[in-house]
């Protein structure tokens, strides 16, 4: 499993003009490059024959197939899409897509989850938690390494302090981290092969998830611009600007 | 029989022969048919015998590259100096180790010894400096970004620089024409950005784009990763405003696509190499951005397989191909030892570089998807990946972009740019290998082959005249055998002035001379450059 494909930052970020949200019309949508990691992750388990079946899941509007099918291109067996589109994919977040997770974990008889730690466009960090809490499940999140030890992970942790190594059992929830892996490259062949790999279609409600957002988004501003700095020229100047502006 | 002995003994002999006749005598330029596929011992002599400054020190035949003597220019004086100092306060260096950077070149492999780097910031500083420097006999090396790989960009001895660093202001763009006029300092990366923010691109892109300047482009008529899509500077070019060697300023920054009264000049100064005049300022036609780039990195098991893959592509991708490049499997090996990239794919003899730009993402990826069906399942290629998505899309053209870079950790390396026929391309690389055998490192080919164009690179851990014996001037006759250019974009600079006679008759390098001295009679604007040395 994956987090919801979602919009990658492009060289310009606009606030929309009623100050909503960002323009995401036109812009290039991929997979999160976290969860990239994480689709990596299972696949290298199956290749090692610890795993039996890597599916790949993704929430949202048509375009996801494509970032699900380049899953199904780096190596998983098959895909789920959760159709959400319209103003119920602006306004989709964390809560309701681990709620999406933990139905689609109990129905598919998953054991082990992995996604991306966090998203690059909202950075919340939390839908790995989340599912986690809601299935009952151990969690072994930030993973920089993930070693399969009879029926217990052992999970890596990046922490502020260092590393910190953890024995969890399964079935589990993984975020994976940027050290966890290098993602391949989906070759040709592969994704040829990938082509007749079967997407199922879901919608939230047939797996009981309600996805209205309890959450409002009241504005949305752009960082400050930035001034643009003065050049002195000699030693004395800088000391004497520096006075001005009060540093000193 | 090794041509290059053969030849070692008999120079002297020839020498003697030919050195009283005056080389613009007829008779020497009738006997001498450079421009026949089969050189003869004779021809060969001549050929030798022109690149050699008949004073003795400097270029030989065994050294053609080499530096002639300084000609007989002032020196920098302290009231010159002060003069600079007037015009450009505080832009006029003097500061030894500050003008180390600028007297190296980037490839570092030629040095000079200026001692005087000047920063004009608009056309008319430009102007009265060479106005000075005219009257005063002092000789002007133009430097933009430093970037160039012919030894032409730096001094060869104590030339002022001029340095086009401080020039870098966007004059106007037109987003109705997509016509930009700029500054000759403006470097090209930073144009890219400004003019993507507005929907726009430069028509040229090239792996020096974080350094050189546009009018270092210009100069050199560079030509780059989308000269496939978007032609040469030539066509896409519509003015310039330079500066001539006596400090008159030639304003021909025109911004029409079409205009037909009288003689182009700007043609005389794109490709110049800074020797008629120094450009100022640049008028450019700008393509519109693209709303869709892909890029596929693709394996082939052989360059004939590559070359069909190019019809292939030619033919299904049409009109939104904009680059085709290959590399070899030497300059993937390098690239994954020095600069621990990783090969998308699986090993191959040879990858290709295919880049499509269009305005439908959808119809692109159509025609991406069906073409590369076509060509694996015929198995011309026999791997490849695509990037649809930015930071993937960096990723695989540094592949090919940054192959020059891991060639700089392997020692010194000889480089050689030539246009051929594109089906004998690789032949070059595989003879050369057989040629030098154990003498070098490594020998490795990559570049624009949709253009026809190899850069062909030999290192060895150190400089090596026996090794440059034996690569030159086998490169250059092989080259000129097969009617290539023996320099196709990187231009003569000061290493390749004196084999211009390879690629060009002799009459058409004598009316070059006849250009040179009407525009810059005392031959200060980057002297010892671009023209052979007999031309004086």
């Amino acid at each position: 499993c994956f987090a919801p494909f979602l919009c990658l930052r492009p060289p310009q970020i606009r606030v929309k003009p009623d100050r909503t949200g960002v323009v995401t019309d036109g812009v290039k949508h991929s997979m999160n490059p976290f969860c990239e990691i994480a689709v990596e992750e299972a696949v290298k388990l199956k290749e090692k024959k610890l795993v039996k079946e890597v599916v790949a899941v993704s929430c949202g509007p048509q375009q996801v197939q494509e970032t699900i099918r380049t899953a199904l291109a780096m190596g998983a067996d098959r895909g789920i899409h959760v159709e959400v589109s319209g103003k119920d994919y602006e306004t989709l977040g964390p809560l309701q897509v681990s709620k999406i997770f933990a139905a689609l974990a109990k129905k598919e008889q998953a054991d082990l989850i992995i996604l991306g730690k966090q998203a690059i466009d909202d950075d919340c960090n939390q839908t790995g938690q989340m599912t986690a809490a809601l299935l009952d499940w151990p969690q072994g999140t930030f993973a920089s390494e993930v070693t399969l030890e009879a029926d217990k992970l052992k999970v890596v942790r990046e922490i502020d302090g260092g590393l910190e190594t953890i024995k969890i059992k399964l079935p589990a929830v993984v975020t994976a981290d940027l050290r966890l892996n290098t993602p391949r490259y989906a070759t040709l062949p592969n994704i040829m092969k990938a082509k007749k790999k079967k997407i199922v279609n879901v919608k939230p409600a047939d797996l009981g998830v309600d996805v209205s957002s309890r959450l409002e988004v009241l504005k949305v501003d752009e960082p400050p611009q930035r001034q643009s700095g003065v050049k002195v020229e000699t030693v004395h100047d800088l000391v004497e600007k520096l006075k001005e502006a009060g540093r000193i | 029989i090794n041509l290059c002995h053969l030849l070692s003994t008999i120079d002297m002999g020839i020498f003697q022969r030919f050195a009283r006749i005056p080389l613009k005598s007829t008779y020497i330029w009738s006997l001498c048919r450079q421009y026949s596929t089969d050189l003869t011992a004779v021809d060969r002599a001549l050929i030798q015998h022109r690149c050699v400054h008949n004073r003795g020190l400097g270029a030989s035949p065994g050294n053609p590259g080499a530096a002639p003597p300084r000609l007989p220019f002032s020196r920098v004086t302290q009231e010159d100096l002060a003069f600079f100092r007037t015009l450009l306060p505080g832009r006029t260096i003097t500061d030894p180790d500050l003008l180390k950077s600028s007297n190296v070149d980037w490839l570092k492999t030629v040095e000079g010894n200026s001692e005087v780097l000047l920063r004009p910031k608009t056309t008319e500083e430009v102007s009265q400096i060479l106005r000075y420097c005219n009257e005063r006999n002092l000789a002007v090396c133009p430097q933009g970004g430093n970037t160039g790989l012919v030894g032409g960009s730096v001094p060869v001895f104590d030339e002022i620089i001029l340095s086009t660093s401080l020039m870098k202001q966007v004059i106007t763009f037109d987003n109705i024409s997509g016509i930009l006029t700029c500054q000759a300092g403006c470097v090209l990366e930073n144009l890219s950005n400004y003019l993507e923010e507005r929907d726009f691109i430069m028509p040229l892109d090239l792996g020096a784009k974080g350094s050189c300047h546009i009018g270092g482009n210009v100069s050199t008529n560079a030509g780059g990763l989308r000269l496939l899509r978007y032609g040469s500077l030539r066509g896409t070019v519509l003015g310039l405003e330079v500066v001539l060697a006596d400090g008159r300023i030639l304003n021909c920054l025109a911004t029409l696509r079409k205009d037909n009264t009288g003689y182009d000049l700007k043609q005389l100064f794109i490709g110049s190499e800074g020797t008629l005049g120094v450009i100022t300022a640049v008028s450019i036609l700008c393509p519109r951005k693209p709303k869709a780039v892909n890029v596929a990195f693709l394996g082939c098991s052989s360059f004939q397989q590559l070359l069909e893959t190019f019809q292939c592509c030619r033919g299904m991708l049409g009109e939104i191909l904009s680059a085709f490049e290959f590399l070899d499997a030497s300059c993937m090996s390098l690239l994954e030892k020095h600069l621990k990239l990783t090969n998308p794919i699986t090993e191959s003899p040879f990858y290709i570089v295919i880049e499509t730009a269009g305005s439908n993402a959808t119809h692109d990826e159509e025609k991406l998807h069906k073409f590369l069906e076509e060509v694996m399942t015929s198995s011309l290629v026999t791997d490849g990946t695509v990037a649809t998505e930015a930071t993937k899309i960096k990723a695989l053209w540094s592949l090919r972009e940054r192959v020059t870079e891991a060639l700089t950790h392997e020692g010194y390396t000889y480089k050689y740019d030539i246009s051929l026929p594109v089906e004998k391309i690789y032949d070059l690389v595989q003879d050369m290998r057989g040629h030098l055998g154990d003498m070098a490192k490594n020998v490795v080919g990559y570049g624009h082959v949709g253009d026809g164009n190899l850069h062909l690179n030999i290192t060895s851990p150190s400089k090596d005249p026996a090794l440059l014996a034996a690569i030159e001037p086998y490169v250059y006759e092989w080259t000129s055998k097969w009617k290539g250019s023996i320099s196709a974009e990187h231009g003569l600079g000061l290493k390749k002035r004196n084999y211009i006679y390879y690629s060009k008759p002799s009459e058409a390098v004598a009316l070059m001379g006849s250009i040179k001295a009407m525009l810059d009679p005392k031959g200060i604007l980057n002297p010892y450059k671009t023209l052979p040395d007999n031309i004086h």
